[in-house]
Formats: C-alpha cells, structure tokens, sequence
C-alpha cells in the first residue's frame, strides 16, 4: 500500500511548478510603498530648479521616462500631460525624471508631446536608483506627507492615475490601500 | 497553401502516431504481426509526414510567405538564405517543429535498426515514441502552431531577434536539440524494459551508443553556447548560470552520472533500479528544460515568448514523471540486486561517489533555478538566485568530481590495495602537487584556483600514464610500434580510452574556467579621438568611428588601433547595431583569441560626431582552454563510440 | 560551470594527494567544501567594487550582475557604488541601501537566514546524507563478498548472448 505514495512524491514539485503560472516573473514588488519618498532635486530643462522638499503638501506623481522607451512612454506622455493640466490646480504636481537619455532626443521628445510640466535629466541615475527604478517607464504617486502610496511599472493609464490621485486628494488612505500599492500593465 | 499542407501533414501524423502507439501495444499483446507490421510503418509514415510539415515550414521561410505568422514575425526578405533557413528554429513554433521532427526521425532510425531484433522489446519502445511524438505535435497543432495565418499580409518580416542574427546560430540549437531528442530513444527502451519485465542488460547493451551520441551532442551545444555566449552577448563571459543555460546542464549532469553509472551494471550486474532512475530522470529534465524556457516562469534572456504551450508541458512532465514512477516502484522487487565489492578501494565505490557528486551538482542547480519560484509561493518575497549562488555551492562539487575523475580510472574493479593505489597515483600525485606549489609560488593565493590547477595536472597526469602504460605493455607483448600499439589500445578498450581522453578535455575545460574566473582584466573608460585605454600588457586607442548599413539594422564601428608594452599590433572594431525593431543597440564585440589570452572590446556608447566613445576593455586568460577542451571531450567521445572495425582498419594502416 | 571572479567566499579544498583509508577521501572532501575562507579583508576599493558589483543584479537585466552587464543602468549603478564605497560606506551598508530600495530581489545569492537556508543547507546535507547511505551500502556489499566467494549472478546462456548481440552491433 506504501507503494502508491512513492509516486505522488513528485505532485508537490509539480504543484509548485503549476504555481508559477499565477506569479509574473518581470513584477518586482517595491519595498517602497508607504515609505517616504527619497528626496531629490532636479535641474529642470527649462532652466529652473525643483526639490522635492519643496512640494511637501502636495500629491506629486514623480514619472521616470525617456524617449528611447517606445511604445510605453510614448502611449503614457499624453496622459501625464492631461493629468498635470487637469490637476495643477488643485495641489497636483506632476514631475518628470529623464533617464539615459541625450538631452537632444529628450527635448525633441517633450516637444512632441508639449510637455508643460516640469522635467528635469537623472544624469547618474542616482534619482533612479533611489526610487528602485528597474524598468522604464515608472510612475509613482506620493501622498501629501511625501510618502510612496503607490507604484505602477509600464505605461500607466489616465484611469489609474486619475484613481490614485482623486484618492489621495480626498485624503482617504482607506481607498490607497484598497486599490493595492502596486499595479502593472498587464 | 503552404500551411495548408503542414497543417494537414501535422494532423495526419498526429492520428497516424497514435494509432501507431496503440497497434504496437495491441498487437504485441495479441501476438499479431500484421498489426504490429502495421505499427512499424505507422511509424515510418508519421516519420514522412513529420517531414513534409518541415519542408513547408522552410519552403515558406526560403520563399518569404509572410501570410504565415511565423515567417512574417521571424524571417525578412532582406536576410541570406541561411538566416532564412534557420529562421525555422528562431523561435517557439518552429524549433518545436524542428523538435518533432528530430523526433520522429530517430523513432524511424530504431525502427530500420531494430525492426528484425528485440521482438521483446520493439513494440513498447516504439509505443513511447509515438507516444512522446504525439505530444509534440498536439502542441503544434494547438497552442504552438507554426502555420497560423494572418491577415493582412505584410510587405517584409519582422526579422529574428537581433541576438539570433549570428552564424552561431545555424549550429549551437541544432546541437542541444540532437542531444535532448537523442535522449528519448534510451528513455524508450528503459521503459519498455520496465514495462515488459525484461529487466536483464539487454536494453542497456542497445542504447548505450544512443546514450553517448545524445551526451556527445550535449555537450558540443553547451560549450558551444558558452561560446556564442561570449562572442554575441558582449559582458566577456560565457556562462551566468541563467534558467536557460541550467536546463541544458541539468539533463546533462544526470546522464554523466548515466554513462558512468551503467559500467558498472554492465560489468557487475549492479545498480539496475539506479541507472533506470538516471535515464529517465536524464529525460524528464530535458522536458522540465523545455517546460522552463517555454512557459515564461522564470526571467530569462533566453526565454521564448510564453503562452499556453506551458500548460501542455507541465501536463506532459506530470505524466512522465507519475508514469515512470509508478513502473519503477512496481518493478523495484524483480530489480533489486545486492552487489558485492571486496574493498572499498574499488571502481564500483569511484562510480558510486562520482553519481552522488553529479547528482547532487544536479540537485543544486535545480534548486537554485526553481528557489525564486519556492521563496515566492512561501514567502511572498522575490528573491534572485544566480552566479555567485551556484559558484560558491557548485564549486567544490565541481573540484570534488575532478578529484574522482583522476582516482577513478586507477581503480580496479571489485577492490584494489593501497600498495597499487599509491603506484598508480605517486606520478600523478606528485605532479599535481607540483603544479599546485608553482601556481602558489608565482603568486596565486585563492585557494579555489590553486586546487583547480592542482587538480587539472593530477587527472591530465594519469590520463598520460594511463596511456602511456597502456602501449608500453602492447609494445612489450605484441611487439607494436607506438602508433599501432596506440591504434590498437582503442580497439581492444576504446571506450576506457575514449573516456580518458574525455576526462582530458575536462582537464583543460576546468583549468579555462578557474584563469579566466580569476584573471580577467577589465577597464572602463570614455576615450576622446587619439585618446588611450590600457588594461594588463594591452593599450587600444580610439581614432574614428565608422558606419554602415546591414539588411535589417545600421551598424556603427569604433575603430581602435591596439598596442602591446612595445608596438602597434593591430585594429580592432566593436560595433553597436541599431535594429528597427529593437530599442537598445546589440554590442558587436571585437575580440582577439590567443591560447594565452583574449582581448575583448566592447564599444559601449559613442558620440554621434565621433568625437569619444565609451569603451570596455578586457582581458581574458586562457577562454580558449575551454573550447579545445570541449571539443577534446567531443573528440574523446567520438573516440569512445568509433565502431571497432573502424578503429582496426585504421591501425592496420599504421603497420610500420 | 563557473562564471567569473569569486572573490566573495572562498572554498579552500583540502590537500588532495595520496589517500589513507577507505571513505577517507570522502571525509577529506566533505571536509574541504566545509572549510571556508572568509572573504578576503580589506582589500582595494576596486575589489571591493567588484565584489560588491558581482552580488547585485542588474535591474534591467535577466540574471546578469551588476558587474557583468554592458547595460547604461549597471554602469551608473557601478558608478554610485565606487563612490558610496569611496565616501567610507562598508560593502554590506552599500548592498543593504539596494535591497531597501529594490528589495532582496536585487541580491544575486539570497541572504542565509530564515527559509533561504534552506538553498543554502540542502545540497550540502543532500551530499553528507548521500555519503552516509553510500558507505552503509559498501559496508554490506564488502560483508556479502566475504560471504559469497566472488561469482558472476548472471546466467552464463544469457551473458553468451549479450555477447554476441553486442559482436553484431560492432560489425
């Protein structure tokens, strides 16, 4: 009768194999969700300068970008755009962090999508690093104390931001949590 | 109607396979040779088929059909016919073609080889080939088909991926791809032993030759990947222990452990229940293999693109694994076989220690590749497990079997004594030391290196002596020549010499990983025009950059002039290529190969007036080792295998 | 096998000359792969780079560490490595600010702690527990022998067989 169970030995090897179809290998959870924000401060293309310290008060959504990242950055430049022309007016900064890229290609970039809101080069990728940036584009939204509430990795959708920044106006942690802190294009 | 045609083919042979498997078993049970006649052209005919299917998939890629999806997203006008042509194993549906194919090709060979002997045997084995045939082409039919449509047509294809445009191309797949589909004929005949009881060596005796020739090929498209590794994806380094590269050394530690396990059922009747596990665990990890790279659990640069072929592997590995399990549990009383050895000094016990080492090496690679997967359903968390996981763990594994690998080949059967242990190992004992004391005197402090040197001399050592004794005692008893005695060495006993020669290339292999592991040189740095970059004895300096136009991308060279400490050597020109399709530029590495050393140069990032470049610069000891001693390990194969008349004919000739 | 630069842990086999005993190179051999070197101390900063580069991967990556890849990112990755390392901070303060901003994901071999010691333990018992079974089981072999004068437990009709099939195979 043992003998039957010598077989099933492998069901947990196959069982933890099958598992792996519910788990996406490319999506890496950010330890920085509900962690302040790492400061930084930019020299913005348009010549003027930006700390992040300054926007304290604020619901900032900090977006890593560069105009070799075709589509996704591409699909996503208008959207931020109407987010920043939607929302300035109601403490909502949008921030703009160009990574590995030339400057020229940049602002031929922000050209074609006549970006109003500020952006400004990482040239060391320090700001990148700092926020555990491992795939561009990367959009993530802090709350008005200047904590992370939430991260989205691909090309992120006027749906998904308008969400998360009516919920964080509304100053309703309830409603950041229960929209998870992580999402991702599928 | 090219697709048409494959379609139908792939559907024919589908129902053509499985009636095939089911005639053999029927008809072997109701003892009625038309039926199993039947069965043997089954297979023949599924083989025809299987090739028809083929030849469509090629004839569409050479002629540029891009109605079919698969040549419009893997092939381009603009390509020469043997990018074209290899196209057919670009990406997922073809190369599974391909993998059937192969497949149904060999299932055909046993049958021509075998058709008139092992009546016992032959239905079953040929049962499990079309059994394993169908599953390949119930994947091409459903979620995997190379000869879906679309519409509509576009102008050109899309290209292969950027990393697949390399003549390497045309040879390392071929190679893993005969190495895994040649495991499958062992497989067969291993369970058709279990399944008909027939346990004696007979089936062991058969596919002993298949065993080695799908090793062979193995091993040729491991190293040979660590070689377009290292030519095509520019970082200097030919293995990072990536989910792909250890699918492919998985299957290939089981069956080293294989091929050396079986001498010693062969010679003493031993371990029967052991080397069935091992080949059939050789087979279930070539499928987990597959499994891994097609079904997008684990990240990899490797990776086909994912989709529901991964369920359909997943269901097959289920059922090899419950299937073969079962037939091995219920067989284990009639195997179970007590052996005897007089000493522990004895080539039974090397054997012994030299399976546990492979297959726990095995055992480790497994687990670090599916531990991410483990730690997430656990957990929660993501974790990285890579190269400096499996080198410090692997590592002295590794140095363990190199360790055997010397003591082994001296060890008699049944038990030796310490006197003739010591007389077969003093020479080479000696010179290892030897080796090891220089390596430490000329100023090498890591232990790890110090070992592997030690430890390359002392097996190269008693390769030498082996051989060395060998035509000595032939000289002496038969009065040969050197060449004649050597010639006739490998007759009498080609696979012990064979083997040897084997365990050289591993020799010269490992001393290649542990030099250029430890020694290699590299800097870094943005050169202006005229400006220079020096990394060990090597200077290069960057002068212009220069650019041209490829059928599928723009490439731009750096062009360097390299000194060494006195004069001008040469030019050198990494490039970048700029796909259309691809954002990041593919690095085109400019390298020069030396028995001493490599220069490598990587162009990293260039200004468009041409005023600097970033470059990377490196120096690389002795990568070389690790391709001759590669193909040592071919050749020794080779030599392992070689039919006797062959090897006899050839040593007539030698007659002085 | 191996890929490049160990200069983290370091595994010091040991001697490997002639052998005392049975199953003693077995003991000498669990024994090497146990003694190991601490990395090596303070050694140069580019060293120190480069053992710390070697146990990050690269987030743009698959697999590649940061010391491996040709990518933008792990350049300037390297770059804020040499300088953090520069401005005094130890190599594991440099990796644990990664791991705060990435996640232990970035880390190329798992932390041993917790249920990573598992990954860590397991070849290692696999191995001492295999080598165990393996020298009962030659302890019973080498009794049987003493029992059993040495014979073949094949059939001779059989062997004759084997014979002259494989005969065949060759020509």
């Amino acid at each position: 009768m043992k003998k039957v169970l010598i077989p099933l030995s492998v069901l947990p090897i196959l069982f933890l194999l099958a598992y792996g179809f519910w788990t996406d290998p490319s999506f890496v959870p950010s330890p920085l969700i509900e962690k302040p924000a790492p400061p930084f401060a930019l020299t913005l293309f348009d010549g003027g300068d930006l700390s992040l310290d300054g926007l304290r008060g604020k619901v900032v959504v900090v977006n890593f970008w560069a105009s070799w990242c075709f589509p996704a950055c591409y699909d996503e430049a208008p959207v931020l755009e109407g987010a920043w022309r939607a929302y300035k007016d109601r403490d909502v900064v949008v921030v703009g962090v160009n990574v590995q890229d030339t400057e020229k290609a940049a602002r031929e970039f922000m050209d074609r999508f006549q970006f109003t809101f500020p952006n400004g080069p990482d040239p060391q990728g320090k700001i990148s690093i700092d926020y555990g940036v491992y795939g561009i584009p990367e959009t993530f939204v802090l709350d008005k104390e200047g904590r992370i509430a939430f991260k989205h990795v691909g090309a992120v959708t006027a749906n998904v931001l308008t969400t998360q920044i009516e919920g964080l106006l509304r100053r309703a942690p309830q409603v950041e949590e229960s929209t998870g802190g992580h999402e991702r294009e599928a | 109607m090219t697709a048409q045609l494959g379609n139908i083919a792939l559907w024919i042979a589908l129902v053509i396979a499985v009636y095939g498997a089911a005639a053999a078993v029927i008809g072997h049970r109701r003892q009625g040779s038309a039926l199993l006649e039947s069965a043997y052209g089954a297979v023949l005919v599924h083989c025809a088929l299987v090739t028809v299917a083929l030849l469509s998939l090629e004839y569409a890629l050479i002629t540029s059909d891009f109605s079919i999806r698969y040549v419009a997203f893997n092939s381009s006008r603009n390509y020469p016919v043997w990018y074209k042509i290899a196209g057919l194993w670009g990406a997922l549906e073809g190369s599974l073609l391909l993998w059937a194919w192969m497949q149904a090709t060999l299932a055909a060979q046993v049958i021509i080889m075998y058709r008139r002997k092992h009546r016992d045997f032959l239905p079953y084995v040929s049962a499990v080939l079309m059994g394993i045939s169908a599953f390949f082409l119930l994947v091409l039919l459903i979620p995997a088909n190379p000869f879906e449509q679309h519409f509509p047509v576009p102008a050109d294809g899309q290209g292969l991926n950027p990393l697949l445009e390399d003549t390497s191309m045309l040879v390392h797949p071929l190679l893993l791809y005969s190495g895994y589909v040649g495991f499958t004929v062992p497989y067969a005949f291993a369970m058709a032993a279990l399944i008909t009881g027939s346990l004696r060596e007979e089936w062991l005796y058969i596919t002993r030759r298949w065993a080695i020739t799908a090793w062979m090929f193995l091993t040729a498209g491991i190293v040979y990947g660590g070689w377009w590794s290292y030519h095509v994806l520019g970082w200097g380094g030919y293995w990072a222990w990536d989910p792909v590269e250890n699918a492919s050394f998985m299957p290939w530690l089981v069956a080293t452990a294989y091929i050396h396990s079986v001498m010693t059922q062969e010679k003493r009747g031993m371990l029967k229940i052991w080397n069935l596990t091992l080949i059939s665990l050789t087979f279930a990890l070539v499928i987990f293999g597959t499994f891994l790279t097609r079904s997008g659990i684990l990240n990899s640069v490797h990776a086909f693109t994912q989709g529901a072929v991964g369920y359909f592997f997943l269901a097959f590995l289920a059922v090899i694994l419950l299937s073969t399990v079962t037939l091995l549990t219920l067989r284990a009383d009639q195997l179970k076989t007590e052996g005897t050895v007089d000493s522990f000094l004895s080539r039974e016990s090397a054997f012994l220690f030299n399976n546990l080492l492979l297959v726990i090496f095995c055992f480790t690679v497994f687990l670090g590749t599916i531990f991410p997967l483990l730690a997430e359903a656990v957990r929660g968390v993501k974790v990285s497990v890579g190269a400096p996981y499996f080198n410090y763990v692997a590592g002295p594994i590794a140095l363990g079997l190199l360790f055997l690998m010397g003591v082994g080949p001296v060890i008699p059967w049944r038990g030796g004594s310490w006197g003739s242990l010591r007389r077969n190992l003093l020479g080479p004992g000696i010179a290892g030391l030897v080796a090891g004391l220089l390596a430490f005197t000329l100023g090498i402090r890591e232990s790890w290196i110090v070992t592997t040197y030690a430890l390359a001399v002392f097996v190269s050592a008693v390769v030498v002596q082996e051989y060395y004794r060998g035509i000595r005692a032939r000289r002496k008893s038969a009065g040969e020549g050197p060449i004649r005695a050597l010639g006739q060495l490998f007759v009498r006993n080609r696979r012990r010499y064979g083997g040897l020669v084997v365990h050289l290339g591993v020799a010269l292999l490992a001393v290649g990983i542990a030099s250029s592991s430890a020694f290699q040189i590299e800097q870094e740095g943005m050169l202006k025009k005229g400006e220079m970059l020096e990394a060990g004895m090597y200077r290069v300096r960057f002068d212009r950059l220069t650019s041209s136009e490829g059928p599928t991308h723009v490439k731009v060279q750096g062009v360097f002039t390299v000194f060494n400490e006195r004069h001008e050597v040469g030019e050198m020109r990494p490039g970048l290529r700029f796909y259309q399709r691809s954002q990041d530029p593919i690095a085109e590495v400019d390298y020069w190969i030396g028995f001493k050393e490599d220069l490598y140069l990587i162009l990293g990032s260039f200004d468009r007036q041409g005023d600097w470049a970033v470059i990377k610069l490196m120096v690389n000891p002795m990568v070389s080792w690790i391709w001759i001693g590669g193909a040592i390990m071919v050749l020794g194969t080779v030599i392992a295998m070689l039919p006797t008349r062959f090897l006899s004919a050839a040593s007539a000739r030698e007659k002085p | 096998m191996n890929v490049r630069r160990r200069r983290g842990g370091v595994v010091r086999p040991g001697a490997t000359g002639v052998c005392r005993g049975g199953g003693i190179y077995l003991a000498l051999l669990v024994l090497s792969i146990m003694v190991v070197v601490l990395p090596l101390g303070a050694s140069s900063l580019e060293e120190q780079v480069r053992q710390v580069t070697a146990e990050l991967r690269c987030p743009v990556c698959q697999g590649l560490s940061v010391a491996d890849s040709p990518s933008r990112m792990a350049n300037q990755m390297r770059d804020l490595i040499r300088e953090r390392l520069q401005a005094g901070e130890s190599p594991e303060a440099v990796k644990a600010y990664f791991v705060e901003r990435y996640g232990e994901w970035i880390l190329l071999a798992p932390k041993r702690e917790g249920f990573n010691l598992l990954v860590w333990v397991l070849p290692f018992l696999g191995l001492g527990g295999g080598a165990v079974v393996l020298v009962v089981v030659l302890r019973r072999w080498r009794k049987r022998a003493e029992a059993v004068p040495a014979s073949v437990d094949v059939d001779p009709a059989y062997l004759d067989r084997v014979r002259r099939e494989m005969a065949q195979d060759q020509s």
